[in-house]
């Protein structure tokens, strides 16, 4: 099968401080990924290098097949861990934003998604309670066409209603040509809809595989593993 | 649903679908939903669904048809098999569980009668 993404060897150092060492990573296409560690653990910095915000120290990227750069940015939907629209905007002027910034933006999967969340054109940004920030951030993230979807924590600090809309609407978009790295440390809430999972540990690969297969092995939820490896 | 069990999420969901067939909530013959369906339902990943009918079909408990979907067996026999089987391990697991607990082989059959009585009396 294809590779959306394909990672050799990237490290990435803050002057002295190491925020990934020798990462390898390679995520097919129609898979879902989750990158799970603690805070700090180096998340938001991979995330960063994937949407071309940072440069790596070292190692390569690859995202279908080309380094990162305008051609990946045209194909890569990516949800911040923070608000990234204005306070003056309703959701109908970010709506025009994002349809005139992205090609692939489609606009009836976005009217779509806005229905399914329940929430209004004309509802002002500032209005807007954290859960719904959060599931209009990610309607306008999920409604691009993209070969690689990006989310960063998308289910942080939302309430459980809203967490299983959005949980939801992640599912309701999974397509075979597309793939998903989303980054959480809520894992028990996320992790069934995982392919693979990355256990990111101060930066380094501390275990990666199958979900699944994970689960077989050691007779054990995702979540359990989790508390073992960053326990203590 | 809630997943508890320690086992990978394509063999609850397995189980899942096997209780539904042998109690009869689903019929021989039925149509199962869509992966998709399925996936949003339980909120699970649709490779995992997938994975999930493959191996039921491969116990030959479903049955694929091109274009139209996911279809439980029309084999009965086989669902009486397939309830029988569920019912051994369930008895299984029972025995040694009171076993465990100090219990022989008759004081075992009387608290069973005394309650199946009981239960048959409410």
């Amino acid at each position: 099968m294809k590779n959306i993404v394909e990672i050799n060897g990237l490290t990435k150092n803050y002057f002295n401080k190491k925020a990934l060492k020798d990462i390898n990573l390679k995520i097919e296409e129609g898979k879902v990924v989750g990158i799970l560690g603690p805070n700090g653990s180096g998340k938001t910095t991979l995330i960063k290098i994937l949407t071309g915000l940072l440069r790596e120290t070292k190692g390569e990227v690859f995202i279908d097949g080309h380094r990162v750069g305008v051609y990946t940015k045209s194909i890569v939907s990516y949800l911040p861990d923070r608000n990234f629209l204005y306070n003056w905007m309703t959701i109908r002027d970010a709506f025009e934003f994002f349809k005139d910034f992205y090609q692939d933006f489609d606009e009836e999967k976005f009217k779509d998604l806005l229905d399914f969340m329940k929430l209004k054109m004309d509802m002002k940004i500032t209005t807007l309670s954290k859960g719904m920030h959060e599931k209009l951030n990610l309607s306008l993230v999920l409604s691009r066409n993209a070969k690689l979807y990006v989310l960063d924590e998308p289910i942080a600090g939302v309430d459980p209603v809203a967490r299983d809309q959005i949980l939801d609407a992640i599912i309701n978009n999974y397509n075979r040509n597309s793939s998903m790295l989303i980054t959480t440390h809520l894992v028990r809430d996320m992790e069934n809809i995982f392919d693979e999972v990355v256990f990111l540990k101060e930066g380094e690969m501390a275990l990666m595989g199958n979900a699944e297969a994970l689960r077989e092995e050691r007779g054990k939820h995702i979540d359990d593993i989790y508390k073992e490896i960053f326990g203590e | 649903m809630e997943f508890n069990e320690n086992l990978p999420i394509y063999i609850q969901i397995m189980n899942l679908l096997k209780s539904k067939i042998v109690s009869g909530e689903i019929n021989e013959g039925d149509k199962l939903p869509s992966v998709r369906e399925l996936s949003k339902q339980l909120k699970v990943n649709p490779n995992t669904i997938q994975r999930a009918y493959q191996e039921l079909e491969r116990e030959e408990l479903v049955f694929t048809q091109r274009g139209m979907g996911t279809f439980v067996t029309e084999d009965v026999e086989m669902i009486k098999k397939l309830k029988k089987d569920m019912a051994t391990n369930i008895v299984q697991e029972f025995l040694v569980k009171m076993k465990k607990l100090g219990f022989n082989s008759k004081e075992i059959m009387e608290i069973l009668s005394e309650w199946v009585e009981k239960e048959e009396r409410e």
